[in-house]
């Protein structure tokens, strides 16, 4: 696959002195949805910024589908389009208006079919004529997608669209998403629900301290970390494993009352019913079982905590 | 070039004027309208002529450039101005257009208000006293290069400000001062020497001679000066605007 997006030894210092990126290098798919998560201020929206043009870098460089975004900002730019975490908008304009004018700024001749099919897609087109003012803040967020969408971008920054969005919406967003990466779309986005990324990212990166600490594929890091365990809660507490259960991945806890045993949820063979077969043979009794997975957030808190505390 | 997009932000702009027309222009209008039913009818007729011409003539030209000056800087520096304060300049900032694409869509858009109300209130001034324009050409001209420079101005105002104080302070505290001083109810020559030559740092003095050279052929400084000294300040706003986009002032953190 080649790389639409290549970042390149980014860092950013802002005049606060607050190192907000240090050395990112970060290579986004042609065509994949990727998902960038990281705690508050890791750093996202400041990477987001930079590749955009809206924040200067203070090392590094960023090319956008081979065009350098200072030397050659043209040709970079108007391939991106970007809905940015903050709510702005034009409050006095109509919908419309402000649709309008993101397809001008972005170098396309008018062309007011496709505003209707974005406008329509988004749910808006009845609204059009209103000034942004009267509108909902989960529909002015629909407007700042629409006015992403007005230049026919090939990438689409999404920073936390579904912050503050209702249920239906964000369903109608991740929908719409789907179908842009169907007809060829590359999609950054970021968000703090996990389980969105979970769900909709091909590839997952994690930021923090302005650090990116990992990027994998969703499905591997959800194998590769992603373990599952197996609570057995003993009817009699246990002060040692026996001997013929050593060599299975067990853990005695909770003072002995509770054997955990790990393993991997992506496997074939889970080795739960031998297991069992060996717990009966042993004539270990248990009151309960309790099974659990750790989510992508289990290994977000996993991966973030550690260096947090040290920040701190 | 990005012509869709010079265009998108002029027409942008200019939309936004005929939604707020009636206090775009009226306002302007009917306090211009005030001066010269003061000035022009009540006070001008015990006035002496100055220069072969009437007093309530006389203080047209001075009149046309203190609105113009005014109206260039407050519609351009609020134009670029609340994009920033609300945050939509995000989406100049990360289209594909060059600064000068920018400066050509709103600077362009408030000169082009300017003129339009310095037309309007020449006409108004028809309904209370007579005039002539001695060089139309050059009055049109002076028209266009004062309301294209007081908006680079007004532009470059409208970035550096980072409160609506500010945005108000340099018309109030520099320019409106320096336009009654700059001769539009007097002619230089009327003051002490001492004064005249003081008067001359005065960069709006050589605006409204100009100006007023164009309608009745007299002037305070000669009309070559006058251009000079106007492109000169356009120039040294151009500069600035440059030296705003390279650097990212208070645009790009
Ligand atoms: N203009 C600025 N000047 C100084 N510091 C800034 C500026 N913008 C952001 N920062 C700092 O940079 C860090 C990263 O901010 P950024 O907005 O990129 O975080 P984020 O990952 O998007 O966080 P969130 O999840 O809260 O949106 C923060 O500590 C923030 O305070
Ligand atoms: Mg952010």
């Amino acid at each position: 696959m080649t790389a639409i997006i290549s970042v390149t030894g980014l860092s950013k210092t802002y005049a606060s002195g607050f190192r907000a990126l240090d050395g990112v290098d970060l290579a986004i798919r042609q065509g994949e949805i990727f998902a960038l998560l990281g705690p508050n201020g890791a750093g996202k929206t400041t990477l987001i910024s930079i590749v955009c043009g809206l924040v200067k870098a203070s090392a590094g460089s960023v090319a956008v589908a081979g065009h350098d975004i200072v030397r050659d900002y043209r040709a970079a730019r108007s391939l991106i389009g970007l809905v940015p975490q903050e709510l702005t908008s034009d409050m006095f304009e109509s919908v419309w208006a402000t649709v309008s004018l993101s397809r001008g700024l972005f170098g396309k001749p008018k062309n007011p079919a496709h505003i209707e099919s974005v406008l329509r897609e988004l749910s808006l087109w009845d609204k059009r004529h209103e000034k942004i003012m009267a509108l909902s803040g989960g529909m002015k967020r629909r407007v700042l997608i629409a006015k992403a969408l007005a230049h026919e971008p090939r990438i689409l920054f999404l920073d936390e669209p579904t912050a503050g969005v209702d249920v239906s919406l964000r369903r109608d967003m991740w929908a719409m998403v789907r179908r842009l990466r169907d007809s060829g779309v590359t999609i950054i986005l970021t968000t703090h629900y996990i389980e969105e990324a979970e769900e909709m990212a091909d590839r997952i990166g994690v930021i923090n301290n302005g650090k990116i600490i990992l990027v994998d594929d969703t499905h591997q890091l959800m194998s590769k970390l992603g373990s599952r365990q197996l609570s057995v809660h003993l009817s009699t507490p246990m002060s040692s494993l026996p001997p013929s259960l050593a060599d299975m991945s067990l853990t005695l806890g909770d003072e002995g009352h509770t054997l955990i045993y790990s393993f991997d949820s992506q496997g074939e063979h889970t080795g739960v019913p031998e297991l069992l077969r060996a717990l009966e043979r042993e004539g270990i009794e248990f009151r309960d079982l309790h099974s659990s997975q750790s989510s992508l957030e289990d290994i977000f808190v996993d991966l973030v905590t550690p260096t947090r505390e040290v920040a701190q | 070039m990005n012509v869709h997009a010079v265009r998108a932000i002029y027409l942008f702009e200019m939309a936004r004027m005929w939604r707020t027309l009636l206090q775009s222009l009226a306002s302007p209008v009917i306090s211009t309208s005030l001066y010269f039913v003061v000035f022009g009818s009540a006070i001008g007729s015990r006035m002496m002529d100055i220069d072969g011409v009437s007093y309530g003539a006389f203080i047209i030209p001075g009149l046309i450039m203190l609105m113009l000056l005014n109206e260039s800087i407050s519609n351009a520096s609020f134009g670029i101005y609340m994009p920033r304060f609300t945050g939509t300049i995000y989406e100049v900032m990360s289209a594909p257009v060059s600064p000068m694409e920018i400066v050509l869509g709103y600077v362009g858009a408030a000169a082009t208000k300017s003129v339009i109300l310095g037309l309007l209130i020449l006409a108004t001034a028809r309904l209370f006293v007579d005039y002539e324009v001695l060089h139309p050409i050059w009055m049109l001209s002076f028209l266009v290069l004062t309301a294209v420079t007081f908006s680079l101005f007004g532009f470059i105002i409208g970035i550096w400000a980072d409160g609506f104080e500010k945005l108000q302070i340099i018309p109030m505290m520099i320019v409106t001062p320096l336009t009654f001083l700059g001769g539009s109810f007097y002619s230089i020559s009327m003051l002490p020497p001492v004064w005249q030559t003081i008067t001359l740092f005065n960069p709006v003095v050589y605006l409204i001679s100009g100006f007023r050279w164009s309608f009745y052929g007299v002037a305070d400084v000669h009309i070559g000066i006058s251009v000079a000294m106007t492109l000169v300040f356009l120039l040294v706003c151009l500069a600035l605007i440059a030296w705003i986009f390279r650097t990212g002032y208070r645009l790009k953190p």
